[in-house]
């Protein structure tokens, strides 16, 4: 039996599990972003005044890392302009009034397969990212090295709240199956392993049912602990497989793939309809219906919240993601993304920092951290500035998912922390090559 | 729209908080204190009111003083208050006890920085300094209320053989029926303390375990007598110190290994200095010594991170 990596425990709260979602009808309009993926913005194809409709390429794809995007309404082009988004950087939107009538554009036609070559091309074409939430371009990682042989299907869903993941393996597993057998035919996959946390009991059972006559297929039941559905702690606990630092699943054998993610590419190969909408999970404190729904890409988070009842208090923060790792907009005007499972609504109780106090030492988040690193010793590295004590600590396997802090009673900012570790050993690295390659070069 | 909160990720918290860890502490310190008022008599209660009192009373000047933030309200200062009145005997003169408590708070804690900062632990450091200062009125042994007073000396002297007494049964080491400092000799309340903390998640038990065992192992193996190894294991200040000391946040190892390292070494000073010292107990030495060696360990203990290199 592997021992299975710590985590914490953080509250389920999936308050809208087992609620079927609901199509969204098409808001006055959408904002789709250019930059919706990992990677190079797309580059907007349609001018203004452009009549588009549902599925029509509107940004190509920039690059080897990027991925296109598409109409997700039909209606007029009203607006290209450079909007900032939550990491910072500005990148076109192109804003769509609709028409109402969410005509399908005649592009859309089921891709024809039968080499690799054509699989991955459709990936590419459908503007599939990791649905997860990472948002990497999904053809990228399928177009995977020799020896890859593994396929992980993620359906831990480990955040609190979010069902999204729960209700595409209960209402979408055929697709899901489907997904695995085209793997399977086209870039050699051998072994698929599906991994549920077991606090969802009806989608392991749906899961295992359908998997029942495949032997290269199992469920794997894993402990409802955050954060279980992280890609390298899923790798170790499904196969006892270690990623090393700075490698990629695939130099392990294994691609890690999201179950929605692995839907929405069956979904594409039968109707070529691109991604062009999402199912969301709407929570948090202040929303009045929490419920699922599946939302045109691009529709304002504030008309989804409308759609659900609005707020039943006044909301002061509101999330792309979930509670742990998702990130909090400055404004409800922000568009539903790709990559956007859950959006989250909370007022001002759930909203307030907790105040921080002096380190106690008292070890929780040493030993509930999935990686194994000293938050405590880091962030004494990180004030006193010491790249070379972060680079033994080795701060850069950190994968941010705020275990240290959830657990922290004195309520320290030690993923923050981490962040910036991250950036000063970055510095101090680059400082290091530099300076050895100056003295090589004497 | 109302302007919306930003902030990095992780939003939620586990409402864990230092004040409820220590709350948890003074919880399962509880059966020993009653237990010690009910062995002792209730001169116990003034004792452990008195060092309480000083402790916090000396961390609320010493903020004011220093003009830092008080952080009395964290209850640290109540737990080592508690635990160093529940290592004195119940004779000790209040003044004294006080001093004590001051002693722990002001030298041992606040100058170094406050909670989180000490690297010995406050009430073992003042038990020490207490057993230098005021090493007459530490070292008198009270004898249970009700108990016919066999011998004026506890136990452990009995079994260094440099008094002459008979040794308690073992029943009665159990409930605390012996000679011994406040809150030290019921195993039974201090066990049942530790397990609550356990269970609460506030300590693991690899350093109360590895503690305890280790000394009765190396007693063992240094006397050759199980007899001895059991006696010397339940009396003196063995499980108070390896349940409530030995797992102080601040002056022990975070990790688990670490954690195991540490009680091994406290089980070997202990027994040492009990079967060869001129000492009669040794817990408070070993803890303190094992303290001091604590960025050491968890330095040499520290485990390598998943797709990392050995640190």
């Amino acid at each position: 039996m592997l021992k299975m990596l710590k985590g914490v425990r953080v509250p389920h709260r999936k308050n809208t599990y087992l609620s079927v979602p609901k199509e969204m009808p098409p808001p006055k309009s959408v904002t789709l972003l250019c930059s919706m993926h990992i990677g190079k913005p797309a580059v907007p194809i349609v001018k203004i005044g452009d009549s588009v409709r549902v599925g029509q390429l509107i940004a190509e794809q920039n690059g080897f890392i990027s991925s296109p995007v598409h109409a997700s309404i039909s209606g007029t082009v009203k607006k290209i302009d450079n909007v900032l988004i939550s990491s910072g950087a500005y990148v076109p939107a192109v804003t769509i009034e609709s028409d109402g009538l969410m005509e399908k554009h005649e592009s859309v036609t089921p891709p024809v397969i039968n080499t690799k070559e054509d699989f991955i091309a459709a990936v590419k074409a459908s503007g599939i990212v990791g649905l997860g939430g990472a948002g990497f371009p999904t053809y990228v990682k399928l177009d995977a090295k020799e020896g890859v042989d593994t396929l992980i299907i993620n359906g831990a869903e480990c955040e609190p709240y979010i069902t999204s993941d729960s209700v595409t393996l209960l209402s979408k597993g055929e697709d899901i199956v489907e997904a695995i057998g085209l793997m399977k035919n086209f870039i050699g996959i051998k072994k698929v392993i599906i991994g549920i946390e077991k606090n969802k009991k009806e989608a392991i059972e749906n899961m295992k049912k359908l998997t029942a006559g495949d032997d290269d297929i199992t469920v794997k039941v894993l402990p409802s602990s955050y954060p279980q559905g992280a890609e390298k702690v899923l790798i170790y606990n499904t196969t006892g497989k270690i990623v090393p630092a700075g490698k990629l699943p695939a130099d392990v054998g294994c691609i890690v793939c999201n179950c929605t993610t692995a839907a929405e590419i069956a979904e594409y190969i039968k109707t070529g309809m691109p991604l062009v909408k999402k199912c969301v999970t709407v929570d948090g404190g202040a929303v009045k219906e929490p419920k699922n729904l599946i939302v045109p890409i691009g529709t304002s988070l504030a008309d989804v919240f409308e759609f659900c009842g609005g707020f039943s208090e006044e909301s002061e923060k509101i999330l792309y993601g979930g509670p742990m790792m998702g990130i909090s907009v400055p404004s409800a005007d922000a568009p539903v993304l790709k990559n956007t499972n859950a959006i989250l609504a909370f007022g001002n109780a759930e909203s307030t920092a907790p105040k921080t106090t002096a380190c106690i030492h008292c070890g929780r988040c040493v030993n509930h951290c999935p990686i194994g690193l000293v938050p405590t010793e880091i962030e004494k590295a990180y004030t006193a500035g010491s790249g070379e004590q972060l680079e033994k600590l080795q701060v850069n396997l950190c994968m941010e998912c705020g275990c240290c802090s959830y657990i922290c009673p004195a309520k320290r900012p030690l993923v923050q922390t981490n962040k910036l570790a991250k950036a000063t050993l970055r510095d101090y690295i680059a400082k290091k090559q530099a300076k050895a390659k100056e003295e090589s070069g004497k | 729209m109302n302007k919306l909160k930003v902030s990095v990720s992780p939003h939620i918290h586990s409402g864990v908080t230092t004040q409820k860890i220590m709350l948890d502490v003074i919880i399962a310190l509880l059966p020993a204190a009653v237990a010690g008022c009910l062995i002792f008599g209730a001169r116990s209660l003034l004792v452990i009111l008195t060092s309480v009192a000083a402790a916090v009373l000396a961390e609320l000047l010493f903020c004011l003083a220093c003009k830092r933030e008080i952080t009395i309200y964290d209850l640290s200062a109540v737990v080592s208050g508690l635990i160093l009145a529940l290592s004195l005997p119940v004779t000790m003169p209040l003044w004294q006890v006080a001093v004590g408590a001051v002693f722990a708070i002001i030298i041992v804690k606040c100058i170094f920085g406050g909670i989180g900062q000490n690297f010995a632990n406050p009430a073992v450091t003042a038990r020490v300094f207490m057993i230098i200062a005021f090493s007459k009125t530490v070292a008198a042994t009270a004898t249970p209320k009700g108990v016919d007073a066999v011998s004026s000396a506890t136990p452990l002297v009995i079994l260094e053989g440099t008094a002459k007494g008979e040794l308690p049964s073992i029943i009665d080491m159990l409930l605390g029926k012996r000679a011994g400092a406040i809150g030290e000799t019921c195993v039974v309340a201090l066990v049942i303390g530790g397990l609550y903390l356990m269970i609460k998640r506030v300590i693991s038990w690899h350093t109360p375990v590895a503690f305890i065992a280790s000394t009765f192992i190396f007693i063992l193996i240094f006397t050759g007598d199980p007899k001895t190894a059991l006696y010397h294991t339940l009396l003196g200040g063995l499980f108070i110190g390896a349940i409530f000391m030995a797992t102080d946040y601040s002056t022990t190892p975070t990790n688990t290994m670490g954690k195991v390292v540490f009680g091994i070494g406290a089980g070997f000073i202990t027994s040492v200095i009990r079967i060869w010292g001129s000492l009669p107990e040794g817990v408070s030495y070993a803890i303190l010594l094992m303290n001091i060696l604590t960025p050491y360990i968890e330095k040499l203990t520290r485990k390598k991170p998943l797709g990392g290199d050995k640190a």
